[in-house]
């Protein structure tokens, strides 16, 4: 075969593995518009929250450190100790668990019955607050995790595909474990959803608001339930994309990236993030590979988009998506 | 006790429909205009034309543009500082092929094309709605921000990739360029807002107007009663366009001067103009500007008070102002939805009683 081949070949199995952690940021989205109805504009800066919040536990960080310093003139940075990373996962677990709590006591419940739009609004306020939230409680530089994550070439694949083509393919190790615990996360939630108490309660608020609410199931618990789990999501995503390439803000544009992926897979289809993902993932990187240089490169900053534009046009309610019923 | 329909008796179908039906407003929409036209342009200087009047002009007329997208035919868009850019870079490509052009033909006629390119990225919005059209709203900001960084023809091969505006004048006095004194670029731009304001205040009462908010309110039910979806739905997103072309081209020329395009017209600014209509309310031109005058005041007088008044570095202020229009944000949605325009009509519909409530 042409070397040319290979080259698309690599470029597609690496667009892949990008792909898979699109689809990571895409599961918050769906979890969170399947069972309120909201669209979580906000799910990226959530990553990029918990990333940030991670990183501060590990090394010891003191919150709210700028702020501090310059209403007391103190100059105080951290802690002076590091925590250990499972217990920093925790503990950002737990403040994720906070948030979720938070929002729908602070924010939720006063917009309930308000039109779906309203809440979309609502939900880049918190974006916005969050993300300036983040910036004073850890400082805006940017931060490297590390969580123990395997990183670098992956030598095991180079020989395998050497052997076979005689050709190596790059493919980074991060990227293989992130598409391995997006794999497991979706097993996890599925298991979820079908066999726990919870987890049918959340599917029967999926289907129904007001059925569900006639049969005892509280609302309100259900929707932290659902944005705490979209929270740890969110830490998941945070933890794979921060150990790529840093903890800093444009961590919370890759959320943006996550929603032509839901279009294409449909708002309320957990196999259409996964798909969606990864047609995008592998889409952008080959378009890149072939039209790029024609163009003048950086492809990647809209070919996402303007593909889930195209496609809806054919197909309005994505790829797994209900069929949009309207009456008058 | 004098804001009172009562009293004023129309003679005419024409003085029936009028803009401002209360003698009071009539009153207070000409002292705004005096003050406008007769006093700011001697008090005005540098500090006060940069920080605070000019940009405030301009994010008022992209306001309208997007409210009437949003507010008035309900079309969800974020893709209003790429259409920004648009304008911003057909403004620099007329101005550098046609020097002897008027500005302020070169100004509209950027507003045209931006609402061609409009109605190009509308298309889809005849066969998806709601969030998925925001989405795709994403793909034109997106797209048309990497058309004018990488494509040399739109900043003229320039090295820097930067665009520059050259000085232009009116009536002989410059507007753009290092050189023009401020209250020439506070005119430019106050001519720009009432033109605009005037012309959405006619086109939403028109017949046009109410085929968008038919489609807004409901699109079949509007369909069936025979409002044509694709016209109104290619109208608004004409107007619309045109009018954030028209600011995004005085934001390039007049405000800033030279241009970097991922730093001028990114996706913030869309939020800038979205949170704007939101605040200020929806379907109202009156919050158009409440909109943009609170976008544009708010963070000016949170850095007054914080870095100038509290002695805090500047980067903890920014954060700090992430936090609070984040913050307000969600207080406005939550204790008034239809923004500072349904605050100001309460307060009307309160002085309209007073002092006799009962």
């Amino acid at each position: 075969m042409p070397e040319q081949v290979f080259f698309a070949l690599e470029a597609a199995a690496n667009g892949l593995m990008t792909g898979v952690l699109y689809a990571l940021v895409a599961l918050g989205f769906v979890l969170i518009f399947k069972a309120s109805g909201i669209f979580n504009f906000a799910q990226g800066v959530f990553a990029l929250f918990a990333a940030m919040t991670l990183v501060g536990f590990q090394n010891g960080q003191i919150p709210f450190a700028h702020l501090i310093n310059a209403i007391f003139g103190t100059s105080l940075h951290h802690f002076g100790w590091n925590m250990p990373t499972v217990l920093a996962i925790l503990c950002t677990m737990a403040v994720m668990v906070l948030l979720a709590f938070l929002v729908e006591r602070w924010v939720l419940k006063h917009l309930v019955n308000q039109e779906p739009i309203i809440l979309f609004m609502a939900t880049i306020g918190l974006a916005y607050f969050l993300e300036g939230f983040g910036d004073v409680m850890w400082g805006a530089d940017i931060k490297k995790l590390d969580v123990g994550l395997p990183q670098g070439m992956s030598s095991a694949i180079d020989e395998a595909t050497y052997s076979l083509f005689g050709y190596g393919f790059f493919i980074d190790r991060l990227d293989v474990v992130a598409a391995v615990v997006a794999a497991m996360l979706v097993v996890a939630l599925m298991l979820f959803s079908q066999f726990t108490k919870y987890g049918r309660a959340l599917r029967a608020v999926a289907d129904d608001h007001q059925a569900a609410l006639s049969v005892g199931i509280s609302l309100r618990f259900i929707w932290v339930m659902v944005w705490a789990i979209a929270g740890f999501v969110a830490l998941v995503a945070g933890m794979m994309w921060g150990t790529k390439m840093g903890v800093q803000f444009s961590l919370s544009l890759i959320a943006l990236k996550a929603l032509p992926v839901l279009m294409l897979g449909g708002f309320t289809s957990i196999p259409g993030a996964i798909v969606g993902g990864l047609i995008i993932g592998m889409g952008e990187q080959l378009f890149e590979f072939s039209v790029g240089p024609l163009v003048g490169g950086a492809t990647q900053n809209w070919f996402a988009y303007m593909l889930a534009l195209v496609f809806l046009v054919f197909r309005p309610q994505g790829l797994f998506g209900e069929k949009i019923i309207e009456r008058v | 006790m004098f804001y009172r329909e009562a009293g004023d008796f129309k003679t005419s179908y024409r003085d029936d429909a009028q803009t401002f039906p209360i003698a009071f407003d009539r009153l207070r929409y000409y002292l705004v205009l005096a003050v406008a036209l007769g006093v700011i342009p001697f008090m005005i200087n540098d500090y006060w034309a940069n920080a605070v009047i000019v940009p405030f002009l301009i994010w008022s007329i992209a306001a309208i543009g997007l409210n009437i997208l949003m507010g008035y035919a309900g079309q969800v868009s974020l893709g209003t500082g790429g259409f920004m850019a648009v304008g911003a870079y057909a403004t620099f490509k007329l101005m550098t092929s046609f020097p002897d052009l008027n500005i302020v033909i070169i100004v509209v006629l950027s507003g045209f094309i931006t609402a061609g390119v409009g109605v190009l990225f509308g298309l889809p919005s005849l066969r998806i709605k709601g969030f998925y059209l925001a989405v795709a709203t994403l793909a034109a900001q997106f797209f048309l921000i990497w058309l004018f960084n990488r494509v040399g023809w739109f900043y003229n091969y320039s090295a820097s990739g930067q665009i520059n505006a050259p000085e232009r004048t009116v009536l002989g006095i410059a507007v753009t360029g290092p050189a023009s004194p401020p209250w020439a670029q506070y005119f430019i731009c106050l001519f720009f807002v009432l033109v605009v304001a005037w012309m959405a205040r006619n086109l939403t009462r028109g017949s046009v107007g109410r085929s968008w908010m038919a489609i807004r309110d409901m699109d079949i039910a509007a369909e069936i009663i025979g409002v044509n979806p694709l016209k109104a739905k290619l109208t608004a997103f004409a107007v619309s366009s045109f009018f954030i072309g028209i600011a995004g081209s005085l934001f390039f020329s007049v405000y800033l001067g030279a241009v970097e395009v991922g730093e001028a017209f990114g996706i913030e600014k869309s939020f800038i103009a979205l949170f704007a209509v939101i605040i200020g309310g929806l379907g109202s031109i009156f919050g158009s500007f409440a909109g943009a005058a609170f976008m544009v005041l708010f963070p000016v007088l949170l850095k007054n008070i914080l870095v100038n008044g509290l002695n805090w570095p500047t980067d903890l202020a920014a954060h700090i102002q992430l936090m609070v229009i984040g913050g307000l944000i969600i207080v406005f949605l939550i204790l008034e939805p239809h923004g500072l325009a349904a605050l100001w009509r309460v307060i009307k519909e309160k002085l309209r009683l007073w002092p006799f409530p009962h």
